[in-house]
């Protein structure tokens, strides 16, 4: 909302001052949105049951940190892994070859599909179906390895993590790729350009902007996901809040240390994509609008 | 040279193209004229085997585009080859297709790099000085976007004239421009042509068919139906079809 001051100029050689037009009933909506946020503030602070003095203990708690730090590990592992799948699978999918795109196809149909929470656990069990894992030539000689020395939970929910997200980053990157101009194709190809300084050079950068915004949506919902593989016991944030409220009972705290730091990674990873989208925006506006900060500064200085 | 004999092509059950024979000698302006819809667009882009043709043979400089030659067979090029061909070939798009997320400067330089092997320092000199040659010599910094049409459809010619190509073809270099844009770019191309370029230029702007055409063809419907120099196609057509088109385009 902008607050507009009429400026006070005479009519001194007989012009017409020009009044902006009042918007009352924005005043009065900001004045009751204010008073419910009052409200609820207020009683954060005075509602004994959040139990405030519980939270500051434990927000930065050892085995807090430590398991903050496993929630951020599994949350980059699982992006770059995923990322790194779905740029072949979007490949696929836009191949003309049948065969490769049917698969991409099916990967991502199957992988969609199945709960995240779901595949967790089929992953955790996979020596149970498959005792040992097998490398080596197609129907020849190979070395097998039992899965369970393999597979740790830890791999498990990677595996899962990972899986899950390349499926969806396949088809962000697709979209992203379809979205650039096919004069922007012919123009490279017209110019002699290798094939695959064509897709780095000209098409990705220019396929960013419409793929980084999905994948911003994508990590920060990859970061929350990671809160499932509680169900293998591992020792991420989620887990570890939940071990210590089974041991003193404190759920509510607890849960708010949680959500306090799931809230903090969140906005860390918007402001990356603030700036990784102005990043590639270059060239898309006549000039960039001003950052926060800079508006901010001119704020001040005036 | 410029070769092509019985250049046939369909796009599913409509024929665009139905048998072309044309000769261009280097050094020289062709410029094809016709209708929209007549397969002018078409037969520029089937020269650097942006489109496939069905039918018959494009040659440059005695070189078959696209396909190589074994008996009685042609067989496809890699894609490697036929991009190699391209870089020979320079091609200016009606919508200029400039990359937006480089700037001018980076849009002429970055074939001579990727294509050629320029190294970069090179190319970039180079790409200055062709800038300077459109009237560009200020702008290199600018992003397409900050540009006019014109200026963007100089930058585009640029750019194909960086990678030193033996032809350069344009598809209506100027139809999406506004008016009083038109003649900053065909200036550009007067200066081509006095220069000694070879051009293949397909255009609706009959003044310059007229001024800097060596050779003029008149397209209808997939065929040629006639061509020469401007003063007898444009002045004194011989089919009725030419005619008629001139008198509509010359009001």
């Amino acid at each position: 909302m902008t607050l507009l001051i009429p400026q006070r100029t005479k009519g001194a050689d007989g012009e017409l001052v020009v009044v902006p037009a009042r918007h009352p009933w924005r005043w009065a909506g900001a004045a009751l949105v204010l008073v419910l946020l009052a409200q609820f503030v207020h009683g954060l602070a005075t509602n004994p049951g959040w139990d405030w003095p519980t939270f500051f203990g434990y927000f930065l708690e050892e085995s807090i940190v430590e398991a903050l730090l496993l929630t951020v590990e599994l949350t980059l592992a699982g992006a770059v892994l995923g990322f790194l799948g779905g740029i072949p699978l979007a490949a696929m999918r836009l191949s003309p070859n049948p065969v490769l795109s049917a698969v991409s196809w099916t990967f991502i149909w199957v992988f969609r599909s199945v709960p995240l929470l779901v595949q967790l656990l089929f992953w955790a069990n996979l020596g149970y179906l498959y005792e040992t894992l097998q490398v080596g030539v197609p129907f020849g000689p190979g070395w097998s390895f039992p899965t369970v020395n393999l597979i740790s939970s830890f791999g498990a929910a990677l595996l899962g993590l990972a899986l899950h997200e390349a499926a969806y980053a396949g088809e962000v990157i697709r979209a992203g790729l379809l979205s650039v101009d096919q004069g922007q194709h012919e123009a490279a190809a017209a110019l002699g350009i290798p094939k695959w300084r064509q897709f780095y050079r000209i098409v990705l950068p220019q396929a960013m902007r419409a793929i980084l915004p999905n994948a911003a949506n994508l990590l920060i919902s990859l970061l929350k996901s990671t809160s499932m593989v509680y169900i293998l016991a591992i020792g991420e944030l989620f887990y570890q809040v939940q071990v210590i409220y089974g041991r003193n009972g404190r759920v509510v705290p607890l849960l708010m240390v949680a959500t306090v730091w799931y809230v903090i990674l969140t906005a860390l990873l918007s402001i990356l994509q603030y700036y990784t989208e102005r990043h590639f925006a270059r060239g898309a506006l006549r000039t960039l609008p001003p950052t926060p900060f800079q508006r901010l500064r001119a704020a001040l200085r005036r | 040279m410029i070769e092509l004999t019985g250049v046939h092509k369909s796009f599913g059950a409509v024929e665009v193209l139905r048998g072309i024979d044309l000769t261009a000698r280097a050094g020289t302006v062709t410029v094809i004229l016709g209708p929209s819809g007549s397969g002018k667009s078409t037969l520029l882009r089937c020269i650097n085997h942006l489109e496939k043709v069905d039918r018959g043979t494009v040659r440059v400089d005695g070189e078959l585009i696209g396909y190589r030659q074994a008996g009685d067979r042609l067989h496809e090029l890699s894609e490697r080859q036929i991009l190699r061909q391209r870089a020979g070939i320079g091609f200016v798009f009606q919508n200029f297709n400039l990359f937006p997320h480089l700037t001018a400067l980076q849009n002429v330089a970055e074939a001579q790099i990727s294509a050629l092997g320029r190294y970069k320092g090179v190319a970039n000199e180079k790409a200055h000085e062709l800038l300077g040659l459109v009237g560009l010599g200020d702008r290199a910094g600018a992003y397409p976007r900050q540009l006019s049409g014109g200026q963007q459809q100089r930058v585009a010619i640029a750019r194909a004239l960086a990678l030193d190509p033996k032809l350069i073809l344009f598809d209506e270099p100027t139809s999406a421009l506004d008016p009083e844009l038109v003649g900053e770019v065909l200036d550009v191309l007067h200066e081509l042509a006095r220069a000694g370029a070879t051009m293949i230029v397909v255009t609706h702007e009959i003044g310059f068919a007229r001024e800097a055409a060596d050779t003029v063809v008149f397209m209808d419907s997939g065929r040629i139906v006639e061509q020469g120099p401007p003063h007898e196609v444009l002045d004194n057509p011989r089919h009725e079809r030419t005619r008629a088109f001139l008198s509509k385009v010359l009001v």
